[in-house]
């Protein structure tokens, strides 16, 4: 019987393991995570946990439930720590190894954080003690809070904080919010969002440092301009990078995360899948790493798929390419914002239902005779029906004739 | 098999009627209809799934 090992017990690494289950492996299955708890599901963190409105235990993965019954041999509070890939051991933190036949790399990414000495009062946002140490500050009552980056995470936090009306700055060096998934200037909706709920929102600047306030606590943020924002509360929304840095010298490509062929397979028997993997994703004919929720679980599925394949032909054959039309949401105020597919900033954006003023449209991305995206506010059906169009291809036509333009 | 829905948690996005259109519909006034109850056994497994990748697990399956 054949053991797989699974670095990363979150959306992307769970998945892999219930699909292998499912596909009838029913050798060992060993899943490890640093992670002293069963981590927790993350778009609430930003949302719903953070503005107070939930607790903890609700926060659940949708594997979490299931995770007992599929005869895990799981190691929490374990990291791993080098893999040697032509024989699939990996070395682990406790101090054991672990050989496998197939190793699933699924170990999402980590903050970006502002380079200088830790102060009070600055946070990132990944898991849950990093939320819950931020609501505890919240709950303080900060004069202001400062968001610095305006990428999907920081403008959540940002509207949540003013829902729990709090005095927030939202900082961003791009020109517009969001601009790493929504291209060119159509983010320009999320600052006038923003600013409509009494947000002071600065564009096109840059953050020079943070102030400290001679106690080791946060003052306030140092614009690149001159200026100083005060703030007792600082929320760093910078990006995150993949965890790779315990593969440095395993042999595997690591660009970008790691970089996986179009089945996810990065080396014969070791596979990667969610916010760490980046691959050719065969529908668009671009290489992408997604950083969203539903890609985690469809990629999962995909490395676990190639695993089944993998075992039962030695890794012989080429195993079923890996197609995706990436999919997120994100909630701000009363507004649900949704985009399927991955447009460039040169893709021209074409209105094709509602009007930006009303905040209630979609937006589609061409590209020659191509529809490279969906983008969909408050108008959450036409975003699902894009994606399943784009799924079967990425022709303008049909989504050209289903909104009728 | 009976569908039941928390509409408390449900937030409209429609990932369920991606996946099983004939059970689940979001219409223009934004609100998820269950188009059908007690859907057909042949519809468990697109159902199951719709349960499983609703990202605020609004739905339940029951028997
Ligand atoms: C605050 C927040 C809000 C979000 N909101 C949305 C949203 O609204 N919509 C959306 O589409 N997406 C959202 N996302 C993105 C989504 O949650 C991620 O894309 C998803 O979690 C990726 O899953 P993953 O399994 O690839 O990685 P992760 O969830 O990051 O899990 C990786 C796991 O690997 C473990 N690990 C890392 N290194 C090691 C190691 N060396 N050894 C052992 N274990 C290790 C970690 O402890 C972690 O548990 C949000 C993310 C965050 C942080
Ligand atoms: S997937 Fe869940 S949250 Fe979304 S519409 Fe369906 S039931 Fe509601």
């Amino acid at each position: 019987m054949s053991t797989v090992a699974v670095v990363g017990a979150s959306l992307a690494g769970l998945a892999a393991a219930d699909t292998l289950r499912q596909g009838g492996h029913d050798g060992t299955i060993v899943v490890v995570d640093r992670s002293a708890r069963l981590p927790v599901d993350r778009p609430p963190l930003s949302k719903q946990l953070l503005a107070g409105e939930w607790e903890p235990e609700r926060a659940h993965q949708p594997l979490a439930n299931k995770v007992g019954d599929l005869g895990l041999d799981l190691r929490l509070g374990v990291s791993a720590t080098a893999l040697e890939v032509g024989s699939r051991t990996l070395t682990l933190s406790d101090g054991s190894s672990l050989a496998a036949d197939a190793v699933v790399l699924a170990m999402g990414a980590a903050p970006r954080r502002l380079p200088g000495p830790p102060l009070a009062g600055v946070h990132v946002v990944r898991d849950l003690d990093d939320c819950l140490a931020l609501r505890a500050d919240l709950e303080v009552g900060p004069s202001r809070v400062a968001v610095i980056g305006a990428g999907f995470i920081g403008a959540e936090v940002a509207a949540t904080c003013r829902g729990r009306g709090l005095e927030v700055s939202m900082i961003e060096a791009a020109p517009a919010p969001m601009v790493r998934v929504l291209p060119g200037e159509i983010g320009g909706f999320v600052a006038d969002l923003h600013r409509d709920q009494g947000v002071d929102v600065r564009l096109g600047v840059g953050v020079e440092g943070l102030v400290d306030d001679g106690a080791g606590r946060v003052a306030g943020v140092r614009m690149a301009d001159g200026t100083v924002i005060d703030a007792g509360v600082v929320v760093v929304g910078i990006g995150v990078v993949p965890e790779v840095d315990w593969l440095d010298g395993s042999g595997l490509v690591l660009d970008n995360g790691v970089r996986c062929d179009e089945t996810c397979l990065a080396a014969p028997g070791v596979v990667a899948a969610g916010d760490v993997a980046s691959w050719p994703n065969p529908l668009f004919g671009e290489v992408m790493r997604v950083e969203q929720w539903e890609h985690g679980i469809e990629m999962g599925e995909a490395a676990g798929r190639r695993v089944l394949a993998g075992l039962a032909d030695e890794w012989r054959g080429p195993g079923d390419p890996f197609p995706a039309v990436p999919w997120f949401w994100s909630d701000q105020y009363d507004r649900k914002i949704q985009m399927a597919g991955r447009p460039a900033a040169t893709d021209e954006a074409v209105l094709v239902e509602g009007t930006i003023e009303e905040r209630r449209f979609a937006v589609a991305f061409r590209r020659g005779d191509r529809c490279t995206g969906v983008l969909a506010v408050n108008r959450p059906r036409h975003a699902i029906q894009a994606r399943m169009k784009l799924q079967a291809s990425l022709d303008w036509a049909p989504i050209a004739e289903m909104f009728g333009v | 098999m009976k569908v039941v829905v928390n509409f408390d948690l449900c937030e409209s996005n429609a990932v369920c009627m991606g996946i099983a259109p004939e059970v689940f519909e979001v219409r223009d006034d934004d609100f998820l209809y269950v188009l059908q109850e007690n859907p057909p056994e042949d519809l468990r497994d697109k159902v199951t799934e719709a349960a499983r990748r609703c990202p605020k697990q609004a739905i339940t399956i029951e028997d």
